[in-house]
Order: structure tokens, then C-alpha cells, then sequence
């Protein structure tokens, strides 16, 4: 069995060279061109759900405002603005667009192990989304089941989208875990067995650490969607009773009888809450990487946040239930995975704690990143603390199903990531495009983004409190509901569609830089990781020219003490960066 | 952090476990393909995890008894049923069929391309014949009655899960069987002459695979 290491054979990678111009773009096997790709079509699909949003908005903050806007479209709008935003958005951007992205760069790898497979994936990403978007132009329209899905009403009549709508959703679903998969194996492969001489795993970037640990979540955890997504097929289409007990349909008994709704909800959130984490993960470690490189100072505690980053991947997996404390199971669960919740808090507080000291008495350049970056310090710590809240079992009684638990998880799971997204698409941005953004655009939309962001959910506490239930079309004539939280809900309202109105800047920013933004340089910022070393700006198929690059130093040597600049970039050997101080102050030699 | 060498130094203790498993280049001294067979198989693990607790789940909550799965699964050549004699066939091919498998996997190694060949004909033979014996199994319940939604015997989601689930793993098998043939004509064209023969043991790790989730299947859903 004489077996050579794939990885020693860096030289004769088989690449797969485009001839033409279809190649090199449409049907492409470069994981930047893929990258690009993913990224592209989630940030369209996010649009569409954008957009959804604010039509939502307008009839809750000025009831019947939008005509078209009635009960059945206001839950097919709420329904596939979840999903999309969860799924087609976020998980594709994080994972399809910067995983791709940044996977092979920041490893020194020339492209992921499998680029066919990884092609495959994108354009599986493209059927699931053609799928989904199908389901506004069948009769009866999408789902409007909410973006849980909860049988037994997903199926019945009076919810809308009842009849077609669902079954392209979870057709859709399928497509988007197959897709999910193909690219998935080759984050996880490539991350383990293809990394450049030098790199051991300890000293990977910690964006590398967040997205391998949260594309092995979407490994475990999108099986129980795909499981849940058959079964509710074969219920609807075939007519089984897997999740659907003995129920009357206005007054008639339909042909259903001992299925458990609850055994949907343990699959649905046993992938839901990993899912949330596979948002989180990769947005923890962009955001690191960010922090790290503007406050011109390492990574605080960089092993401790690679343990928090497993730790909080494995608990995630056994937390779920805590979406479940008024679905009528056990009590004595309640108190199990309360006690995990609480847990799971330990190791993201441990990473907030070091994002802190991270920033403390940091050479802070206060650049467009680092704006958003430090935006999603308050937006994340604010929503974990409402988390904490809903963990306790006897809190989240009256706070579930009301705004308090949409404005926790828009925090921590919509703006905080997105806050993210936006640190990292204007850091790397000179590197993806090889021009710079326009700075003062970019602070700006900061401002917009983040005030308008609280504007928005922070009321949304205070209408929890009063009870306010989500998913309501209008509120009606409540006795428990002041008339002055109609007013909040109109502020809300305008407070999102100025926020909706306000990306425009980024998208005239990120297009406009493409034709009108100057050159950049190579590494603007002066960060030490790999994907800044690459011979071409930006890097071209094969990413490092001849060779392979060699990695001495993990990614975080900043302010270094003596450096000839004030870091040493991570393919930078020992001796030169010593001859280099050397050369500066001729008796600082070392530490 | 900043070690001298592009080689962590070896350490004792934790430390010095962690680090020497995330030294460079790779994790597991292995070709990528095979790597990534053992993370998807975990993943399928998950599917099927996920089936069967939902099958136990429902056998629960059902209202109706559950149907004798002795009698259901009996058949009978001339004389007296025998109870579970096809499943007991069926499961006997497949194991062979992992046997056979085997012997491919060594040959491959000892690039005797002829009996490799020969040997994954003969899983993917072993695995077809399954196929056909499901199917002939599907026939017959068909026939007597059950159907997803519903069956003469008791609880409708026994025909549920059952459709279901040896549905699921059927399209495992066949895809499987596909598959080993594709591998199977590139050994005989000696296209692995220069890649190596892990291939084939890459497709027998899917291979036993498919077979052990068998083994789940037949005890928690004949048996129990
Ligand atoms: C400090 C840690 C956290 C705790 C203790 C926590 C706790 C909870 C609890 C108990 C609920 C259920 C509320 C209910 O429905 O009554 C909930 C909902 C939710 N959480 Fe968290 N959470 C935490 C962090 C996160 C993070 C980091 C994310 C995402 C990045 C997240 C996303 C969500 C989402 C999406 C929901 C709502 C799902 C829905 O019902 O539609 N949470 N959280
Ligand atoms: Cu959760």
C-alpha cells in the first residue's frame, strides 16, 4: 500500500483550467468565482426577503395600508421571510460565499479538495432557490405556515400556500441540505487534510475555526430537516400520519389519525438550534479576525476561543428544547434543557469577555470594519441577554410567542451576523475586488444600519412585555394591549423602512468601487493572515502562482514589538523577521 | 505561538495531543475521498438515526395496535409460513455481498485488476438481488393491502414507516449498486493504475455502510 499524502503533491494539483469565458465564470470550479457565485444569489434571495419584510411592516405599523397586503399574504410575507433569511441567506452567504471564499486563502490551499463537487453545490443552491421562489406563482401561493412549520395546521385548509406552497418548500429544503452537503464535505475535507506546511490547525484564523466548526453543525443537524421534510411530505402528498393526530377540519374528521406534531417540532429544532449556531459560528469568527486586525493587536485568549467555538458546537446539540417549553412536553425536560441553555452561555460570554479585551488598550483604527465589527459587540451581547431570560423555563411562559422572542433572536441572529457580513464584505473587499470602498459611504450606512437597527427591535422588548403575540395580522381591539403600542408599531415601522431604504448606500458603494474606487493595495489593512500574501490582488485561479506558501506563525502577530512593520505576516520565517528588527533598532533584538 | 520551525513542538499530556493532531497539512494520514466518505457516512448516520426515532415515535403515539410484523413477514414454500424468511434472505445476501466487498477491497490493493473486478461485479450482483427481493416484498404487501396511508392489519403508520424507511435505505442500495459498477468498469480499464486502488475501498466503506444500517433496520423494525 504505498500511499503519498495527497497534500505533498501541492505542485501537480489537477487544476481544471478554463478555456473560455463561460468556463471561467458560469460553470467555474475556482472557489472564488464559486464564492462569488453563492454569495451573489443569497444576497438576491436576501433581497426578495428584505423586501417581504417591509410589506409585513407597513400593514402592522399602518394596518391596511398596502392593499394587496391581506391576512393570507401578511403569513405567506412573515413565512418566507423567515425561512429565506435563516436558510437561503444567511447559511448560504456565511458558509457558500465566505466559506468558499476564504477556505482555501486563509489555509495557503490552491482551491477546496473536490472543485467539481464544489460547483455542484452552487448550482444545487440555485435549483433549491428556483424551487422556493416557484412557490409564489402556484395557486394559493407559499406556505404561510410560519417559518417553523408546524404541523398539524401547515397542512390544513385556512393556512394558505396549504396545497402547493408547502410542498415546493420542502421540495426546496431538500434540494438546499443536498447542496448544503456537497459543499460542506469540502469545507470539512479541505480544512483537515489540505492545508499549507505549517498551518496546523492551532494556527488557523479563527474565521476558519467558526466555519469548519459550523459546517460539521450543518453536517449533523440538517439531517433532522431533511428527515422532518420527507416525513411532512409523505403526510401531505400521501396522505401517513406521521405528524398528525386525529383532527377535525371545520367540523368534518380528516383521514388522520395518531401522528405526533411534537415529533416535528424535536426534528425541527434539532436542526434549528445547531442552525443558529451555523449562523453564529462563522460570524464569530469573521468578526474576530476583524477586531483583531484594526485594534492592531492579537486575538485575546486565541485558544480559549477555539475551545468556546467547540464547546458551543457540541452543546448546541443539546439545547433544543428550549423552543419547546410551552409545546406541552415533559416538565422535567424544561429543566434539562434549561440547564444546557445556561450552559451553552458560559463559552459565548467567554468569547464577548474577549472580543473585549481584544479592543482593550488596542492601536484602534476606526475604519468602516471595525464599525460594524464593534456594532455587533452591542447588538450580540444585547440579544444574548434576552436569552438568558427566555432559557429559564418559567420566563419564557408568558415572553414565547410574543415580540420579546422576535426581538432576541433578530439581535442575535439577524442584525448581530448581519452587523458581521458587512465588517467582512468591506475588510475583504479590497482583496475580493482590488479596489477600495468608499470610506465615508461605508460609515454612514454604519450609522443607518446599527441606529436603525435598535430603533427597531429595542421597542420590540417592551411590546413583548405588554404581551403583544407575534405572527398576528392586526391586534384588534385588545384589552390588554394600550393603544399606544399601535404608535410604537408605526415607529418601528418607519424605523425599518428607513433601515430597508439605507442598504441601498452599500450596494451603490460595493458597485460603484468596482468602476470608481481606487487601486487597492495588496493588504491595506496590514493583516497578517495568508489570504492578504497572495501573489495577485485579486488572486487569480490557483491562488499562490508557482508555490505554495509556508506558514511560521499563527495569524495574529500584531504590534509586534521591533517589527520593521508593526506585524509580521504568517508566511514570514523566524530569521527574517528577526534580521528585519534587527535591521530597525539594533538592540531591541527579539522580546 | 510563534515556534521557530513550521513544526509544532511535541509536547506531553493534553497539549501535546492536541497539538500533534493538528500538526500541518493533514489531520488523518488519508486520501481526501476516503476522508470525506467518513464524514458523510456520519452525516447519513444522522438520516437514518432520525428515521428510526421517528418510527419509534410514532409507534407510540399510535392509537390502533401495532400488526403482528411475524405473521406480515412470513412466507411460505408448499407448507406452514415461516415467519421473517425472506428477511432473513435478504439480510443474508447483503452480508455477503460485504464479504465479497472485502476481497475486492484486498485485491485492489494487490492491483490483481481481473479477480478486483470480478469481486465488485459480484457485490453489486449480491446487492441487485436485494433490490429485487424488496421489491418482490412490496409486491406482496401491496397486494395484501398496505399502503402508506393505511393497512388491514392495524396502526396505518406501520405501512408508513415502513414504505419509508426500506424505501430510503432501497435507493441507499441501489445507488450503491451504481455506483460500484462505475468503479468496477474504471478498474478493469486500469484507470486507477496511477491514482491508487483506495477507490475501492472508499466504495466499500459506502458499501458496509448501507449493509449495517440493514442491520438497524431488520432488528428495530421486524424484530422488535
Ligand atoms: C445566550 C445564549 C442564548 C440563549 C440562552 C437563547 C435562548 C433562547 C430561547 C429560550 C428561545 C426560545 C424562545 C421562545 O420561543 O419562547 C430562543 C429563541 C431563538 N433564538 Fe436564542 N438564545 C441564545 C442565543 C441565540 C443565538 C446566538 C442565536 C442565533 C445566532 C439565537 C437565535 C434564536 C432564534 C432564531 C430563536 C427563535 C426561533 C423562533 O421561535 O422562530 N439565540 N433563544
Ligand atoms: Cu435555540
Amino acid at each position: 500500500m504505498a500511499y503519498v499524502p495527497l497534500a505533498d503533491q501541492d505542485q501537480d494539483m489537477e487544476m481544471h483550467h478554463p478555456h473560455s469565458w463561460v468556463e471561467k465564470y458560469v460553470w467555474s470550479q475556482d472557489h472564488k468565482v464559486i464564492a462569488i457565485q453563492y454569495g451573489g444569489l443569497a444576497v438576491l434571495t436576501g433581497i426578495v426577503g428584505l423586501v417581504l419584510s417591509l410589506l409585513f411592516r407597513m400593514q402592522l405599523g399602518f394596518p391596511e395600508s398596502v392593499n394587496f397586503v391581506d391576512p393570507n399574504f401578511y403569513y405567506q410575507a412573515v413565512t418566507m421571510h423567515g425561512m429565506i433569511m435563516v436558510v437561503y441567506f444567511l447559511t448560504a452567504l456565511f458558509l457558500g460565499g465566505f466559506g468558499n471564499y476564504m477556505v482555501p486563502l486563509m489555509l495557503g490551499a490552491r482551491d477546496m479538495v473536490f472543485p467539481f463537487l464544489n460547483m455542484m453545490s452552487v448550482w444545487t443552491f440555485l435549483i433549491s432557490v428556483i424551487i422556493l421562489m416557484a412557490s409564489f406563482f402556484v395557486g394559493g401561493g407559499p406556505t404561510g405556515a410560519g417559518w417553523t412549520l408546524y404541523p398539524p395546521q401547515t397542512t390544513m385548509a385556512g393556512t394558505p400556500g396549504h396545497d402547493a406552497g408547502i410542498i415546493l418548500m420542502l421540495v426546496s429544503l431538500a434540494v438546499f441540505v443536498v447542496a448544503f452537503t456537497m459543499g460542506g464535505l469540502n469545507y470539512v475535507v479541505t480544512i483537515l487534510q489540505y492545508r499549507c506546511r505549517g498551518m496546523t490547525l492551532m494556527r488557523m484564523p479563527l474565521t476558519i475555526w467558526g466555519i469548519f466548526v459550523a459546517t460539521v453543525l450543518g453536517l449533523f443537524a440538517f439531517p433532522a430537516l431533511l428527515v422532518a421534510c420527507i416525513m411532512m411530505m409523505f403526510d401531505t402528498v400521501l396522505g401517513t400520519s406521521f405528524f398528525m393526530p386525529a383532527v377535525l377540519e371545520s367540523g368534518t374528521p380528516l383521514d388522520y389519525e395518531g401522528g405526533s406534531p411534537i415529533l416535528f417540532q424535536h426534528l425541527f429544532w434539532f436542526f434549528g438550534h445547531p442552525e443558529v449556531y451555523i449562523v453564529a459560528l462563522p460570524a464569530f469568527g469573521l468578526v474576530s479576525d476583524v477586531l483583531s486586525v484594526h485594534a492592531r493587536k492579537n486575538i485575546f485568549g486565541y485558544r480559549m476561543m477555539v475551545w468556546a467555538i467547540i464547546a458551543i458546537g457540541g452543546l448546541s446539540f443539546i439545547v433544543w428544547a428550549h423552543h419547546m417549553y410551552v409545546s406541552g412536553m415533559n416538565p422535567y425536560f424544561g429543566f434539562f434543557f434549561a440547564t444546557t441553555t445556561l450552559i451553552i452561555a458560559v463559552p459565548t460570554a467567554l468569547k464577548v469577555y474577549n472580543w473585549l479585551l481584544t479592543l482593550w488598550e488596542g492601536d484602534i483604527r476606526l475604519n468602516a470594519p471595525m464599525y460594524f465589527a464593534i456594532g455587533f459587540i452591542f447588538t450580540f451581547i444585547h440579544g444574548g441577554l434576552t436569552g438568558l431570560f427566555l432559557g429559564n423555563v418559567v420566563i419564557d411562559l408568558p415572553l414565547s410567542d410574543t415580540y420579546f422572542v422576535v426581538a432576541h433572536f433578530h439581535l442575535v441572529m439577524g442584525v448581530s451576523p448581519i452587523l458581521v457580513l458587512f465588517a467582512a464584505l468591506y475588510h475583504w473587499y479590497p482583496k475580493i475586488s482590488g479596489r477600495m470602498y468608499n470610506e465615508t459611504m461605508a460609515k454612514v450606512h454604519f450609522w443607518f444600519t446599527f441606529l436603525g437597527a435598535y430603533a427597531i427591535y429595542l421597542p420590540m422588548h417592551y411590546l413583548g412585555f405588554l404581551g403583544v403575540p407575534r405572527r398576528y395580522y392586526a391586534l384588534g381591539n385588545t384589552d390588554f394591549i394600550p393603544l399606544s403600542a399601535q404608535d410604537l408599531n408605526s415607529s418601528i415601522t418607519i424605523a425599518a423602512l428607513i433601515v430597508g431604504a439605507s442598504q441601498i448606500l452599500f450596494f451603490i458603494n460595493i458597485i460603484g468601487s468596482l468602476k470608481w474606487g481606487k487601486k487597492a493595495d495588496p493588504n491595506p489593512w496590514g493583516a497578517a493572515s495568508l489570504e492578504w500574501q497572495t501573489p495577485d490582488t485579486p488572486p487569480v485561479h490557483g491562488n499562490w502562482g508557482e508555490n505554495l506558501p509556508t506558514v511560521y506563525r499563527w495569524a495574529y502577530d500584531y504590534s509586534v514589538p521591533g517589527a520593521a512593520e508593526d506585524f509580521i505576516p504568517q508566511n514570514v520565517p523566524e530569521s527574517e523577521a528577526a534580521a528585519a528588527q534587527d535591521a530597525k533598532s539594533p538592540e531591541s533584538n527579539g522580546e | 505561538m510563534s515556534e521557530a520551525t513550521t513544526q509544532a513542538v511535541s509536547q506531553e499530556g493534553m497539549t501535546g495531543m492536541v497539538g500533534d493532531w493538528s500538526a500541518d497539512r493533514q489531520a488523518y494520514h488519508v486520501p481526501w475521498g476516503k476522508a470525506m466518505m467518513w464524514i458523510f457516512l456520519v452525516s447519513d448516520t444522522f438520516i437514518f438515526s432520525c428515521f428510526l426515532i421517528g418510527y419509534l415515535n410514532v409507534r407510540v403515539t399510535t392509537t390502533d395496535p401495532w400488526p403482528p410484523q411475524s405473521e406480515i413477514f412470513a412466507l411460505s414454500f408448499g407448507g406452514d409460513p415461516i415467519p421473517l424468511i425472506l428477511i432473513a434472505i435478504m439480510t443474508f445476501v447483503l452480508i455477503t455481498s460485504s464479504g465479497t466487498m472485502a476481497l475486492a477491497v484486498n485485491f485492489g490493493y494487490q492491483k490483481d485488476k481481473a479477480k478486483t473486478f470480478l469481486l465488485i461485479c459480484t457485490t453489486a450482483a449480491f446487492g441487485a438481488t436485494f433490490v429485487g427481493m424488496q421489491a418482490f416484498e412490496w409486491s406482496k404487501l401491496i397486494a395484501e393491502g398496505v399502503r402508506p396511508w393505511g393497512n388491514p392489519f392495524g396502526a396505518p403508520q406501520f405501512g408508513s414507516v415502513f414504505f419509508m424507511v426500506t424505501g430510503f435505505h432501497g435507493l441507499h442500495v441501489t445507488g450503491g449498486v451504481i455506483y460500484l459498477l462505475w468503479v468496477a468498469l474504471r478498474v478493469k480499464r486500469g484507470y486507477y493504475d496511477n491514482k491508487g486502488y483506495e477507490i475501492v475501498e472508499i466504495a466499500g466503506l459506502y458499501w458496509h455502510f448501507v449493509d449495517l444500517v440493514w442491520v438497524f433496520i431488520f432488528a428495530f423494525f421486524y424484530l422488535l
